[in-house]
């Protein structure tokens, strides 16, 4: 089992407040992604779970179980930090032993010298072994067991820390942005065998995360933080497509969602950059903000589309997609939209109409709130 | 343009040179006078080792010894009769008890302490760390009369522990372990508790190997200091020849009826100063691999 439930947790270093309230409930077995720009809270947050930090007020049960004083070791929860926190001074073989050691052997047992003596020693050491070397085949670490940390490449490391996590085999596996020190190569493979790992172990995962993308691709259910508050707890396609207020719309999906001032008549029209949305919405507001991706804008040539013009100022070229980012005119800011290849490049400087897909606009309040 | 930069050099490596002779002069000397006879040390003749001739030593005829015992060459002479006068191996055992000890017990407490001034929160914790900035700042010399009194009262005077229980605390190893401690990640300290260690499990299995550059560096100011220490030696050991330490064991061959003789006086210098250089030139090759072991990033 690996319930872990969060109930109005505060926490504030000094006199800034890092969490406020904050509730969350997580599932056994699913891989929630904690997700916010940096400075949110969700690091400490994560910190309170595994017990490191204490919380001001609030509770965190875990099974069932609460426990606000149990210490950290006593939580059966295992951390995989950023700068994967290994013990330098030891082989890999002997960081993945360290846990189980410190756990199964008695206080004698542990001593140097003496300990070798005591003789339940000797079967406790072999199940250590078998654990050690059952984790390093999954990991694929056997032939690295004897080298030191300073002798392993980022990505090695990253998989001997995820060995010292794994071989506890505990409820929860805590992950505080544990693929941000690898190179974009190793990060994108790190992140379908940490999937790999997660359908294969079934245990919960929890992770944590600056970058939308690691979240999108890999979690069953991301929670977006923004300034310490939970904005929105749901799978990521449901966070991306239907963000429920702009801040999380503007914070997930790269490149940043573009958003336009529109005014809303009294029969619930919207329009906006003399685009007129099908869709009604109810509300008394008369100033709005339109926010729509830039997959679901379109450069365009038909003169039949309702579109608005622009100057091309900037081209991305991603390969598979191309980015151009125009200047409606001088006094708005730039915005971004989504070209194919296919279709010829744009150079700069020239204009082009762009015309926004009808059913993929979403509607905001001034204040941030979406209008449904 | 080339010449006037080789000339800016130059002004600079003579200046090195300079100071690099006023250090390694006196060495020059005591080895030198160790090596040649008391009349070529007279003479200032001989070069560094002199012309060792064999000869028979009076002042060595005059302790006693037959003139068959007393036939040698110099160098052998300075040395048999240092070792002769004085109880060297004796006096180079207790220098290595008080500063092996007063090391290792400093460690002991330096280390609790700093980890608790660096990783830990409590209240107070800046002003423990300036108190121990403050002590930083206290002369020994002005805090040894009343430490004199506290050991004598004690009934500690002309015992190993006077030598080495004042020690024991050292702020300096204290500040410098703090300061190291800090370079620490604390994530490191986070996945040990997380495995389960305790506090001073941490401190002993986490920071002290971690720390073994860092200490090398502190083991070098605190051997150093207590090898060649003695001005404290010379306090609370009053009378017991059998407690001198190396500095103080040199003190004998100062003044008396030989007070002259500068061969085996030199000769016992070098012999107190050989374990230092020795342990200096394992220390400093040890030193560098220390920080290369870390492999934290």
């Amino acid at each position: 089992m690996g319930t872990i439930s969060l109930k109005n947790i505060n926490k504030s270093f000094g006199s800034t407040e890092v969490l406020k309230q904050l509730s969350l409930d997580i599932q056994d077995g699913e891989f929630l992604t904690l997700v916010g720009p940096s400075g949110c809270g969700k690091s400490t947050l994560l910190k309170i779970i595994a017990g490191l930090e204490q919380q001001n007020s609030g509770d965190v049960i875990i099974d069932d179980k609460n426990v606000n004083s149990t210490r950290a070791s006593k939580r059966d929860l295992a951390m995989v930090f950023q700068s994967y926190a290994l013990y330098p001074h030891l082989t890999v073989r002997k960081n993945l032993e360290t846990p189980l050691k410190l756990r199964d052997y008695s206080f004698v047992e542990r001593l140097p010298l003496i300990g070798n003596f005591v003789p339940s020693r000797k079967e406790k050491k072999k199940s250590i072994d078998d654990l050690v070397f059952k984790t390093s085949e999954t990991l694929k670490i056997t032939e690295l067991l004897d080298r030191k940390p300073g002798q392993l490449s980022g990505g090695q490391r990253q998989r001997a820390a995820l060995g010292r996590a794994m071989v506890r085999e505990p409820v929860a596996f805590l992950m505080d942005e544990p693929l941000s020190n690898l190179d974009a190569a190793l990060r994108v493979h790190m992140r379908s065998e940490l999937s790999e790992l997660h359908n294969s172990l079934k245990t919960t995962f929890i992770y944590v995360t600056h970058d939308q993308a690691e979240a999108l691709t890999m979690s069953t259910r991301m929670a977006v933080m923004i300034d310490g508050e939970l904005l929105q707890l749901d799978t990521p396609s449901e966070v991306y497509n239907n963000p429920s207020s702009l801040r999380v719309a503007e914070f997930v999906g790269s490149p940043k969602i573009n958003t336009f001032a529109a005014q809303i008549s009294s029969d619930g029209s919207v329009e906006f950059m003399g685009i007129k949305l099908e869709r009604k919405f109810n509300t008394n507001s008369q100033k709005a903000l339109v926010a729509v991706r830039p997959e679901h804008l379109e450069i365009t040539k038909d003169s039949n589309k309702p579109a608005f013009e622009a100057t091309v100022s900037y081209r991305e070229n991603l390969g598979s997609d191309i980015f151009y980012h125009v200047q409606v005119n001088q006094s708005e800011s730039k915005i971004i939209v989504r070209g194919s290849p296919q279709a010829g490049l744009i150079s700069n400087g020239e204009t082009v109409r762009i015309s926004p897909s009808h059913a993929e606009a979403m509607l905001f309040e001034t204040s941030g709130e979406r209008i449904r | 343009m080339l010449a006037r930069h080789y000339i800016g050099e130059s002004w600079k490596h003579g200046l090195l040179i300079i100071g690099a002779l006023i250090v390694l002069i006196p060495f020059y000397m005591m080895v030198s006078m160790s090596l040649k006879s008391q009349q070529e040390i007279q003479s200032i003749s001989g070069g560094l080792v002199g012309a060792q001739e064999i000869q028979t030593f009076p002042v060595c005829t005059k302790h006693g010894y037959t003139e068959e015992v007393c036939t040698m060459r110099p160098y052998k002479y300075n040395f048999w009769f240092a070792f002769k006068k004085a109880p060297i191996p004796r006096y180079l055992m207790n220098g290595l008890i008080v500063t092996v000890s007063i090391f290792l017990i400093q460690v002991l407490i330096a280390l609790p302490c700093s980890y608790a001034l660096a990783k830990l929160r409590f209240k107070g914790r800046e002003f423990v760390f300036s108190m121990v900035l403050f002590c930083l700042l206290i002369p020994v010399h002005a805090i040894a009369l009343p430490l004199y009194v506290m050991l004598a009262k004690a009934g500690l005077v002309d015992t190993y522990a006077a030598l080495i229980i004042p020690w024991t605390i050292s702020v300096f190893g204290i500040f410098l372990m703090r300061q190291f401690f800090m370079t620490v990640p604390d994530e490191l300290i986070d996945a040990a508790r997380m495995d389960g260690m305790g506090e001073y499990s941490i401190v002993w299995k986490v920071m002290l190997p971690v720390a073994i550059p860092a200490l090398l560096a502190f083991a070098i100011f605190s051997v150093v200091a207590h090898w060649n220490d003695y001005f404290w030696p010379r306090i609370v050991i009053t009378g017991n020849r059998d407690l001198f330490t190396p500095p103080l064991g040199i003190r004998e061959f100062r003044g008396g009826i030989d007070s002259d003789e500068f061969g085996p006086m030199m000769a016992s210098i070098v012999t107190v100063t050989i374990p230092l250089i020795v342990a200096f030139i394992v220390a400093q090759k040890r030193f560098v691999e220390g920080i290369t072991m870390t492999g934290m990033k």
